[in-house]
This record gives C-alpha cells, structure tokens and sequence, in this order.
C-alpha cells in the first residue's frame, strides 16, 4: 500500500488529497550511461471507491510528475466512512491506499 | 433463391460486424484512453476523448503558475461552475502528446481537480471541461524555465 491519502471533512465536502509512488517515466528520456530509452513506466489509472460505488476514476499520462499528486472533492460519504483507492500502471501492476475520513 | 439466401446472410452478417463497430467506442471509453493519450494535437486529442469539438468558455478556472522554475513538476487546478460535469482533462499544448490526465467525476463529486504535471517548454496549458453533451475550454500560458521531459 503505497497511495498516501489525506482526507478532510467541511461542511459536508470532503477534500481528497493523494500521492502515489511512482517513477512516472515517459519512455522519452535516454539513459545517459547506455544510451538507450527508459522503457514507458507510467500510473494509467486511479479510482476511488466508496461503499462498493466508484467516486472518482482518473486516466494519467506520462505527462503526470513523477510520485503523482492529485486532489478531489466530493460529496456524500459522512465521517468515519472509509475511501478505497486503487491504481493500475501501463505493466499492470497495481497499488492500493485507503483512508478512513476524520 | 439461392442467391437471395445468400444476401440475406450477407447482410446479417455485415450487419453484426456494423453493430459491433457501434458498440466499441462504450467499451474503448470504460478503458484507458490509449488513442487519445497518443494524439499530437489538442483538439485530436478532445475530439477522441469527448466526441465531439469544443468551445472557450470563461466558466472554467484553471489555476497554473505563470512562471515554472521546474517543468518537472508544475502545479495545475481546475474548477468550474457549469453543471453536470462528467470529465475534466488537461492538456499541455506543446507536449509531445499533449493529453497529461482525466478525471471522470460521478455524480458525488465536485468539479475541482488539481494535479501536478510535467511540461517540456513554455506552453498554453488547456483544460477541458465536458459539461452535458457540450466540451468546454480554457487555456493559459506558463512559462517554464527549465523543461521537465528529456535526460
């Protein structure tokens, strides 16, 4: 489990802020030493689930920074609820976080 | 007869192949839009992704430094007031490909969506916002000083 996730509840809104741990490569950067390109190393997807019911999907690209932050709000799920995340990257190898809103 | 049986089976058959030529673009969407992600221009790149063309709108917010230090990773927000959003995108004009990320929204959530992103030179940076069956769009220059793609 490596997506960090930080949750905050206000006047019902809840603002998601997460991070994930990834290389992020592009498949466009040469290796100094062999010359040779990196091969494409990139987060495809993110989601984010609540009570069995998606919230939030995102669709990244190479063009994402590396470690990709991103952030969301939503509406609906209450205090003590809990939010699962979960992210597939271009190998298919996946990542999970989740975080129980304050 | 023999010939109008096989019309008919022609035709059934061209007509499956058409239905299921229909159907794709649904199950293309649900999945990572790889096309669109490869398109080298923005407008490809919305048209792919929405299906249909879009259109400036001073509804839609996008927040981005005017000068990044580092194109590696430049901070990016948007936010909008139009109604039923479906999907947010961001696109940095002269990116090789210029589609950085989506955000497909339910209707939970809020349309407000930030993310870093990496840009390879001084660029317009776009968002796109897909409101009802309508495409709407912004765009900003940030000027970047040391460019985020490359060794």
């Amino acid at each position: 489990m490596t997506i960090k996730v930080k949750a905050k509840l206000s006047d019902g809104v809840v603002n998601v802020k997460l991070l994930m741990k990834h290389p992020m490569e592009t498949g466009r950067r040469i290796d100094t030493a062999t010359g040779n390109k990196i091969p494409a190393h990139h987060v495809n997807e993110l989601t984010c689930t609540w009570k069995g019911e998606v919230l939030f999907r995102s669709n990244l690209g190479p063009a994402v920074s590396k470690n990709p932050y991103l952030s969301f709000k939503v509406k609906g799920p209450k205090s003590g609820d809990e939010l699962l995340f979960s992210s597939v990257d271009n190998k298919g190898e996946t990542d999970q976080g989740k975080v129980i809103i304050p | 007869m023999k010939v109008s049986s096989t019309t008919r089976r022609a035709l059934l058959k061209s007509l499956t192949f058409m239905s299921a030529i229909v159907m794709m673009p649904k199950l293309v969407l649900a999945a990572w839009p790889k096309k669109a992600f490869e398109d080298d221009s923005v407008e490809a790149a919305i048209t792919e992704l929405y299906g249909t063309a879009s259109e400036p709108s001073d509804q839609v917010t996008l927040k981005a430094p005017d000068i990044a230090e580092n194109g590696a990773v430049v901070p990016i927000s948007v936010t909008t007031d139009l109604p039923n959003v479906e999907s947010i995108s961001i696109y940095v004009e002269q990116n090789p490909n210029p589609l950085a990320a989506t955000f497909e929204l339910s209707k939970s959530s809020l349309a407000d969506v930030s993310t870093r992103i990496k840009m390879g030179t001084t660029s317009n940076v776009i968002a796109a916002v897909k409101s009802g069956d309508k495409v709407y769009t912004v765009s900003r220059e940030v000027k970047v000083t040391i460019g985020g793609c490359g060794g």
